[in-house]
C-alpha cells in the first residue's frame, strides 16, 4: 500500500491533467482549478495520513477540490462572474458521497488547446503544458529551461492571467480554425522535445527528463485525438529520434554525428513503433511537415549502414516539405541529403541559395564547413569551422566541431 | 464580453484613394461591418483621422503640457478601432481577422478592463 506521500506524487505525476482539465471545465478558470486542486492535495496529505488512502483518491481530490471551489468563490467575491458554475458546484455536492467515486470525464484536450493557444507566447506555453498536462512542478520546469524559478512562476501567473482576462476558451477548436491551432500545439510538444534533445545552452548535451516528457504528451495526443496524420507524424518523428539517442553521445560527452553512430545501439522497438506510425500517417494522403519528417528519420532508421542509405529518397522529401512548409532549414538538410545523393558542388550549389538567410544559423555553417572539408577545400572548411565554433555554446557540440578542425589541420601539415 | 480592436497601418503602405485597391479595401471594412451586425457583436467602431491631426495632453510637475502630434512616433499608427462583444477570445480575433488592414498592416486585440475591484486585483497579479 502506497504512503499518502507516494500516492500523492503518483497522482500529480500521472493524474494531474486529468484533474485539472476535469475541474476547469466544472469551475470555468484554469488558475482556480490549479489552486483548489492544490489546497486539495495538501488536505489529502493530512486525512489520509489519518484514515487511511481513500478507493479513489482522484475522485476524492476533485471531490475536496469541488468544495473548496466554492468556498473560494464565494469568500473572494467573484461570485458574479461565476454564478453559473456555483450553482453547478453546489448541486454536485448536495448529490456527492464519499462511498460512490465518480468517474473524473475526460478533457484533457481541451486543456491543451487552451495552454497552447497561439494567443500565448510559445515558452510560455510551453510551460504551462508541462505545469498543468505533466504535472511538472515550476521548480523542474524551471530547471529543465534553465530559467530562475522566479522568472517561470511570473511567467505561469501571467499565462494564467490571460487566459482569464481575455477569455481564451476552454474548447476544442472548430474545423475552421483547426490547422492552425493544432498546429500550434505540436510546436509547443516539439519545443520541449528540442529543447530536451539539444539543450544549446546547456554543458549536457541531452536533457532527457523533456525528450520522454514531450514523448508523453504526444502519446496523449494521438489518444485524445485518433487518426490526426500531423499527430502521428510528430509522434513518430520524436520516437525515431529518441531510437538514436544512446548511439549520439560518446561516453566523454562528446557528439556522434549520424555517420559514425554504432547502429547497433538504436532503439529497435522505438523504430518499429515510428515506422508504423509514419506508414499509417502516410496513407492518410497530403502529407504535412512533422509526417514527412518523421519519413526521413524513417527512411535513417531503415538503412543498414549510413552508406546504404536511400539519399534520393531523402532528397525527395525534403522537397515535399519545402513545398509544406518555407523553412530554409529543410534546404539545408536537403544539401546535406544532396551532397551523398549527387554530388557535394550540388550541395554547395544548393546552400548558396540560402546562405544570406541562414548566415547566424550555427548549423548552417557546420554542414559548409563539412562539405568543404569532404570536397577537400581546408582553407575553406577551416574558417566555416572557426564561426560555427564561435556560433556554438553546448560544449559537446563545440567539442566535436573543434576536433573536426583539428584533424583539418593536421592533414594539411 | 467586450474587446477592442486596434487598427494599426504604416500610411506609406495603405491604398491611396481613388486607386482600384482602395475601393476593395473599402469594401472590406463595409463587409466586416455587415458580418458584425448581422452577428449582433458591434457595440461601436470608427475611423480616426490622420495622425497629423493629432494632439498629446499630459501634465508634469503640475503644469500642464499640449504637444502637436501623437504619444509615441512609430510607423504603424493607430488608425481606428472597434468594439465587440464577444463570447471568447477566439471569435474576437476571427471577427477582428476581418478587418482589411490584417493585409498590409496590424489589428490589436485587447479585452476591456473589468473594474470590479476584485477582477482588477486578479488582472494586476498579470502585470
Amino acid at each position: 500500500m502506497n504512503t499518502p506521500h507516494d500516492e500523492i506524487a503518483r497522482i500529480v505525476r500521472h493524474e494531474w491533467g486529468r484533474l485539472i482539465a476535469a475541474s476547469t471545465r466544472l469551475f470555468g478558470d484554469l488558475g482556480l482549478a490549479e489552486d483548489c486542486l492544490q489546497d486539495a492535495a495538501e488536505a489529502a496529505l493530512r486525512h489520509w495520513a489519518r484514515n487511511g488512502v481513500p478507493a479513489s483518491p482522484a475522485g476524492w481530490l476533485l471531490q475536496v477540490a469541488r468544495r473548496k471551489a466554492i468556498d473560494r468563490i464565494r469568500r473572494e467575491k467573484i461570485a458574479l462572474r461565476h454564478e453559473q458554475e456555483l450553482e453547478r458546484l453546489l448541486e454536485l455536492d448536495q448529490n456527492a458521497t464519499a462511498a460512490e467515486p465518480e468517474e473524473i470525464p475526460d478533457e484533457r484536450l481541451r486543456l491543451i488547446f487552451t495552454c497552447c493557444h497561439p494567443a500565448l507566447d510559445r515558452r510560455s506555453a510551453t510551460a504551462l503544458t508541462l505545469r498543468m498536462l505533466g504535472g511538472l512542478t515550476t521548480a523542474e520546469i524551471a530547471r529543465a529551461f534553465l530559467d530562475a524559478p522566479e522568472t517561470l512562476a511570473q511567467r505561469l501567473v501571467r499565462a494564467k492571467a490571460k487566459i482569464r482576462a481575455a477569455h481564451i476558451p476552454f474548447e476544442t477548436p472548430g474545423p475552421e480554425a483547426w490547422p492552425e491551432r493544432l498546429a500550434a500545439v505540436l510546436d509547443v510538444v516539439y519545443l520541449v522535445y528540442n529543447e530536451g534533445h539539444a539543450a544549446m545552452h546547456g554543458a549536457a548535451y541531452t536533457r532527457p527528463d523533456l525528450c520522454n516528457e514531450a514523448i508523453r504528451l504526444a502519446r496523449l495526443l494521438n489518444s485524445l485525438k485518433p487518426g490526426q496524420a500531423e499527430i502521428e507524424g510528430l509522434l513518430a518523428l520524436l520516437l525515431l529520434t529518441e531510437s538514436r539517442h544512446k548511439a549520439r553521445l560518446r561516453p566523454d560527452g562528446a557528439l556522434v554525428p549520424l555517420e559514425a553512430q554504432d547502429r547497433s545501439l538504436w532503439d529497435r522497438i522505438l523504430i518499429a513503433e515510428g515506422e508504423a506510425l509514419v506508414v499509417q500517417a502516410l496513407k492518410r494522403g497530403r502529407p504535412g511537415a512533422f509526417v514527412l519528417q518523421a519519413a526521413v528519420a524513417a527512411v535513417h532508421a531503415m538503412a543498414a549502414s549510413f552508406e546504404a542509405t536511400d539519399w534520393m529518397q531523402i532528397v525527395l522529401l525534403y522537397d515535399e516539405l519545402e513545398r509544406a512548409s518555407a523553412n530554409p532549414v529543410f534546404a539545408l538538410n536537403q544539401a546535406v541529403a544532396l551532397s551523398y545523393a549527387d554530388t557535394v558542388d550540388a550541395a554547395l550549389l544548393r546552400l548558396a541559395t540560402i546562405g544570406d538567410r541562414l548566415d547566424g544559423y550555427q548549423p548552417f555553417h557546420a554542414c559548409l564547413a563539412d562539405l568543404h572539408r569532404r570536397d577537400g577545400n581546408q582553407r575553406e572548411a577551416a574558417s566555416a569551422y572557426r564561426r560555427a565554433i564561435a556560433m556554438t555554446d553546448n560544449e559537446a557540440e563545440r567539442r566535436f566541431l573543434a576536433e573536426r578542425l583539428a584533424a583539418l589541420c593536421e592533414d594539411s601539415g | 464580453m467586450k474587446y477592442m480592436a486596434l487598427i494599426y497601418s504604416d500610411p506609406a503602405r495603405e491604398p491611396k484613394p481613388g486607386t482600384a485597391e482602395f475601393g476593395a479595401y473599402m469594401q472590406g471594412f463595409y463587409k466586416a461591418n455587415e458580418a458584425y451586425a448581422a452577428a449582433g457583436v458591434l457595440v461601436s467602431g470608427d475611423a480616426l483621422a490622420p495622425v497629423h491631426t493629432a494632439t498629446t495632453v499630459r501634465r508634469r510637475s503640475g503644469r500642464m503640457e499640449t504637444m502637436d502630434g501623437p504619444f509615441a512616433e512609430t510607423k504603424e499608427q493607430l488608425g481606428g478601432y472597434y468594439i465587440l462583444d464577444c463570447a471568447d477570445l477566439d471569435e474576437a480575433l476571427r471577427y477582428a481577422a476581418m478587418i482589411p488592414t490584417v493585409n498590409h498592416g496590424s489589428v490589436e486585440v485587447r479585452p476591456l478592463a473589468d473594474m470590479n475591484p476584485e477582477a482588477l486585483k486578479q488582472l494586476m497579479a498579470g502585470a
